[in-house]
């Protein structure tokens, strides 16, 4: 994120105006953070004084062994990991797939193809949730991978991403392997996918965000932790222990955003590059 | 995280490749039927078909549980149109989404105007500002719910410093719906910064330099030479966040499960969520799904409209 037109702020009061903003914006964001993760690390009595206290007494991770105890935290973090996986590469494939085909092969339809595949970006996932609870439930699929994973596999947002980037490869290149009459899915592997592996990064970032933080319908297709991820997961450390020990349920909070976390820390100009494409041009 | 990227929509529907040499035809429709055929699927079943499926359902008393369902007419609608919890609910939708889509519109924009000046450690500033939005919202809902504790929470504490007593955000309607209204704002304010930096980074520099010799004042400047060229941008978070907002679900169930006093924070969403799954009432929830949808698709229509005739002048 480098400024293309940085715009140097010329009266010495406007800096430091603009120095203390930041510093603002620096304690709003990371004031909660720190005061969840200090939580995590207090001795329960720490944490149930009045006044509070901003720095623990004494660090102990007890609270996070009360996690792995309270509920069957490993269970969680694997099913998390699994439906993430298995949904962002369902997920990218498909989505590469269906734009390869609406960018560069002929058939009839191809436009009411690709509006009937964006239309889909307009349906609120409330819409569709009671009806498919119900077909789900009639497969028998609750309490099951497939009932989390399978509904949620179609992919409106990146096919747009995808073929949005593949209308702007330069066409020469493109008209070069048809020449060539290389088959479709040589030039897919060949020529398309080495000329777009930021955007398909970006897209598999935001698919892994999507997919780990997903909770509604995990949350209805999950019953324990069997299949539940972790999102879920907390939820019910929140129900068991909630008010009344903080401590546990701070120490969850902080492992389900971790993960996280650190993806983004590593890899967000990738991510930022997806969110932002096709939002500014207009 | 959704980011529906609806405007630009029209400009990328032409196709590509209408210079291919004939021949190839017969294996072109092949290929594309293999490779769009499982995502097409995919999205009949569990996309549109439920979108069809769930207005006869509005029209049903129906048990989720249960195998029968008997058909009601207009009973389930003329309920939600009379019921005065109805009111209630509505005004939380509106506040929650006017308030979000407001609140991370203006300080997303505040906070990229900020950091697109050369200002030490902008870069770090901008990671964090935009790390919230990669959150879990359930994740978030649970630790916010901690951080606004009445009794051992950070805010609490902090208007303690000030000498304000802490309303009660756990037992007061109007602050719970602020409590989860802010917290929400906290979590997807990244995105409408992204956004609206990514704008400023992409205009035309030279029209600022112009205004500058011209000795615009800073108000000025940003009013008749930056806003412009934001439009788009605008016009983009708008329509997404709006959409976004009115979906969210996990930061209320996590943090108030729609409370307090039953329906405190209850918005149309949640209450779909209500009706079917806690009260058992799925034809009732299907129906104020269907109002909720309508709502949406004509508020989305009427910004499509603005937008497009915004873009004509």
């Amino acid at each position: 994120m480098t400024a293309l037109a940085p715009h140097q702020t010329s009266r010495p009061g406007a800096r430091i105006g603009g120095y203390l903003t930041m510093l603002l914006v620096v304690l709003l964001i990371a004031l909660p953070l720190y005061w969840i993760l200090v939580s995590s690390l207090k001795e329960r009595p720490d944490i149930y004084t009045v006044p509070v206290t901003w720095f623990p007494g004494q660090v102990t991770f007890d609270s996070y062994s009360t996690v792995r105890t309270g509920v069957p935290f490993t269970d969680y973090l694997r099913n998390s990991v699994l439906i993430t996986t298995v949904l962002t590469i369902v997920q990218v494939t498909l989505g590469v797939l269906s734009a390869f085909a609406l960018s560069f092969l002929r058939f009839p339809g191809r436009t009411f193809v690709l509006l009937f595949i964006i239309a889909a970006l307009m349906v609120p996932n409330q819409i569709t949730l009671i009806s498919n609870y119900s077909l789900v439930a009639q497969l028998g699929w609750r309490n099951t991978f497939a009932g989390i994973i399978v509904p949620l596999a179609g992919v409106a947002f990146g096919t747009f991403l995808m073929r949005n980037h593949f209308m702007s490869l330069p066409t020469e290149i493109i008209e070069a392997a048809e020449m060539d009459a290389a088959g479709p899915l040589k030039m897919l592997w060949r020529v398309v996918l080495p000329m777009s592996w930021p955007t398909l990064i970006a897209f598999t970032l935001i698919t892994i965000v999507n997919e780990w933080n997903q909770y509604l319908w995990p949350l209805l297709m999950a019953d324990d932790a069997s299949v539940a991820p972790l999102p879920v997961g907390l939820t019910q450390l929140q129900d068991t222990e909630g008010l009344s020990n903080w401590g546990p349920v701070m120490a969850g909070t902080v492992l389900t955003m971790v993960p996280i976390l650190v993806i983004f820390l590593v890899l967000q100009r990738h991510m930022i590059k997806g969110l932002t494409a096709g939002a500014v041009k207009g | 995280m959704s980011a529906a990227p609806i405007a630009g929509v029209s400009s990328v529907v032409r196709p590509r490749g209408e210079t291919h040499p004939s021949g190839h035809r017969r294996r072109d429709i092949l290929v594309a039927t293999a490779f769009l055929l499982p995502n097409l699927v995919l999205l009949v079943v569990f996309t549109y078909r439920p979108l069809v499926d769930n207005i006869r359902l509005s029209f049903q008393n129906w048990n989720i549980s249960s195998p029968t369902a008997t058909f009601i007419g207009w009973n389930n609608y003329t309920e939600w149109f009379t019921s005065p919890d109805s009111g209630t609910v509505l005004w939380n939708t509106v506040v929650f989404t006017g308030f979000a889509v407001l609140g991370s519109m203006i300080l997303g924009l505040a906070l990229a105007l900020l950091l697109d000046q050369k200002l030490f450690g902008r870069n770090a500033v901008r990671s964090m500002v935009f790390a919230p939005f990669v959150l879990a919202g359930a994740a978030v809902g649970v630790a916010f719910q901690f951080v606004f504790d009445p009794t051992f929470g950070l805010i609490q504490d902090l208007l303690g410093r000030v000498g304000v007593d802490a309303p009660n955000f756990y037992q007061e309607p109007g602050w719970a719906l602020f409590m989860v209204t802010v917290t929400y704002i906290w979590k997807n304010l990244g995105y409408t910064f992204v956004i609206y930096l990514a704008a400023l980074q992409g205009r035309r520099a030279e029209l600022d330099e112009a205004a500058e010799i011209d000795g615009a004042s800073a108000w000025t400047k940003f009013r008749k030479v930056t806003w412009p060229q934001l439009r788009p941008a605008t016009f983009f978070l708008l329509i997404t966040v709006l959409l976004n907002s009115f979906q969210v679900f996990d930061v209320i169930h996590t943090m108030t499960r729609g409370g307090p006093l039953g329906n405190g924070t209850t918005t149309m969403v949640y209450q779909v969520y209500q009706e079917t799954f806690v009260n058992q009432r799925a034809g009732y929830g299907a129906t104020v799904a269907t109002i909720l949808f309508v709502g949406l698709l004509a508020i989305t229509l009427a910004q499509v409209y603005v937008m497009e005739r915004g873009r004509d002048k």
